[in-house]
């Protein structure tokens, strides 16, 4: 207990450094300092952890802990901003895929304590909770009722949060293009998930006194349908849907982190675990309402192909030049911006940045509007416009901006199409019916930018772009963005 | 069996998460969520009391022993990159006209 009790008080100064970097980040002034804070936390977990009484294997600790955190840190290094959700995607993936390989490894202590039939090796498999008292532990017994069952659980929620995150990165990598639904999918949902449960269940049986012990095939079975079952859930969703389910699976790999605590005894993993657990949940929450989603129809009722039918619109697309938008735009008051993914894909976002210091010279009030789900994740897009420079008191929410379009002289919207979709306030039958959306259409005039005359990522048609006060802008955003760049020099 | 004192520890734990992040402004949900991502990173300290009391001699317990640690490194180190990569570009316009 002497050795360990400065690894105990380690441990709770990681946690708290854990807490307090996450609360510094609900600010943008201080979240700079909250992840370094829980960067100083992290750092000091894994040096303490090495001094674990009991702990043997540092070679190939040292070697495979060096390889993944070098590995991931060059990834992060490169990784370009627009495609930061897949990342965050693969590297939620791999914790989640952590915990589960934890319990796997805690198991195949136990089943090696189980066929030696040695209290000794029992005990062994045990040892890694330091202080842990089941050293008593009889054959067969390795891990104890109400451990096995957390880590059964861990296991499964980890693997589903592994496997479907590769799903995700995948699809946003563009690696998968289609949402693929198998007949009467959810069925087959339930049908694995009893699977896995029932699976679970017969390992905690073998687990009880008198048992025949665990084998190891039931194991590779239930991680099998885990696997699977992660797949299953995330292949069908697809489009405006991912960024709730990253945010799902987060949450979800905090879970599984803090069961395999309880599993370890670990307080440091139990705390950061289901902290992450619980915040993840609010924020895949938030995140759901922000597009009148429920998180059980995205998963059990995924917009599918077949149901983009929506009502047929009428009317035509009119189209504008550049010079034409350069003079809307510079004679106008106020010009509200509303950037969509798209503009990131082309680029533009530093161009976009041009245009607005060259009308706030020429006197135009500028404002981005920023959809909560514009992007790919929530505040994707906030990082993407701060990556160009564009500082973020210029930018604003939803519910902050959406009364002043009616204000505002011009609305520009690039790259950004469900978002501004009226669709969603009128017609019942479209697919985003009653998603809150920006009301670029109440603007006096409203620009789009487009590449080409197709529906965009969710293949939803947009009434926007037919309405009697648009004008389409063609164009790849960034030429686009150009050309009126150069038409408001001239007008200066 | 597992401390009852535990369960204390997991809904105290739950409700900290909650509340820490109910005040979190939309424009860093990214980062918070890419933050929160790195924190249970720390799975990395589970991995390697799975690993280090592992049994030498058996190849599956190391084999999935280092595959944790390896994902777990991965997951600490990669979800901290791209935070502080994320935070370090977020400016207010009244301190870049100070830098000036």
């Amino acid at each position: 207990m002497s050795i360990d009790l400065p690894i105990q008080l380690s441990y709770l100064v990681v946690a708290l450094l854990f807490i307090l970097g996450l609360k510094a980040m609900s600010s943008p002034v201080t979240a700079r300092r909250g992840i370094l804070w829980a960067g100083v936390g992290m750092v000091i977990a894994t040096l303490v952890t090495f001094a674990t009484p009991h702990m043997g294997n540092f070679g190939y600790m040292i070697v495979a802990l060096v390889l993944g955190a070098a590995l991931a840190a060059w990834l992060g290094r490169i990784v370009k901003m627009t495609d930061m959700p897949q990342m965050v995607a693969v590297y939620n993936g791999m914790g989640g895929g952590a915990a589960a390989a934890i319990a796997a490894v805690e198991f195949a202590k136990a089943t090696a304590a189980a066929s030696a039939g040695g209290a000794l090796a029992a005990g062994a498999a045990t040892a890694a909770s330091a202080g842990a008292a089941v050293g008593a532990a009889g054959a067969g017994e390795g891990l104890g009722l109400a451990a096995t069952i957390l880590a059964l659980l861990g296991s499964l929620i980890g693997a589903v949060a592994f496997a479907g995150s590769i799903v995700a990165f995948l699809k946003l990598q563009g690696l998968m293009k289609k949402a693929h639904r198998l007949p009467s999918q959810n069925f087959f949902v339930i049908l694995f998930l009893a699977a896995a449960l029932g699976l679970g269940g017969w390992i905690v049986a073998t687990s009880l006194p008198g048992a025949l012990g665990l084998q190891g095939w039931m194991l590779l079975a239930f991680y099998a349908v885990a696997l699977v079952l992660g797949v299953m859930v995330t292949t069908p969703i697809g489009g405006a849907d991912m960024p709730v389910v990253i945010s799902l699976l987060n949450a979800f790999t905090g879970l599984a982190v803090g069961l395999e605590g309880f599993v370890l005894k670990n307080p440091a993993l139990i705390i950061a675990g289901i902290v992450v657990g619980a915040s993840g949940t609010l924020l895949t929450q938030l995140m759901a309402k922000a597009m009148n989603r429920k998180i059980g129809k995205i998963i059990f009722a995924p917009i599918t192909g077949e149901a983009l039918a929506g009502e047929a619109i009428k009317g035509t697309m009119k189209e504008a030049s550049a010079v034409d938008v350069a003079s809307m735009m510079r004679y106008a008051e106020k010009v509200i911006i509303v950037p969509g993914y798209g503009m990131a894909v082309a680029g533009a976002q530093h161009k976009v940045w041009e245009l607005t210091k060259l009308l706030q010279e020429a006197g135009v009030t500028v404002k981005f509007a920023i959809h909560p789900v514009a992007g790919r994740m929530p505040g994707h897009m906030n990082v993407l416009l701060a990556e160009a420079g564009v500082p973020y008191d210029l930018i604003f929410d939803l519910e902050e901006i959406n009364e002043e379009f009616a204000q505002a002289d011009v609305a520009l919207v690039i790259g950004a199409n469900d978002v501004v979709n009226p669709s969603a306030r009128t017609d019942k039958s479209s697919p985003i019916y009653g998603m809150p959306i920006l009301n670029a259409d109440h603007a006096r005039n409203v620009i789009c930018n487009k590449r080409g005359k197709g529906t965009g990522y969710s293949g939803i048609e947009n009434a926007l772009f037919y309405g009697e006060n648009t004008r389409m802008l063609y164009g790849s955003a960034q030429a686009a963005i150009a050309e009126v760049i150069a038409g408001v020099k001239t007008m200066l | 069996m597992v401390d009852f004192i535990y369960i204390y520890v997991f809904m105290l734990a739950a409700f900290t998460g909650y509340e820490v992040i109910s005040r979190v402004p939309v424009i860093l949900h990214t980062p918070l969520m890419s933050g929160s991502n790195f924190v249970h990173g720390v799975v990395l300290v589970g991995a390697m009391v799975a690993l280090g009391a592992a049994d030498p001699k058996d190849p599956l317990q190391i084999g999935i022993g280092v595959v944790a640690v390896f994902l777990g490194a991965a997951n600490a180190a990669g979800g901290f990159v791209v935070t502080e990569r994320m935070l370090s570009m977020f400016k207010s316009g009244a301190k870049k006209e100070a830098a000036k």
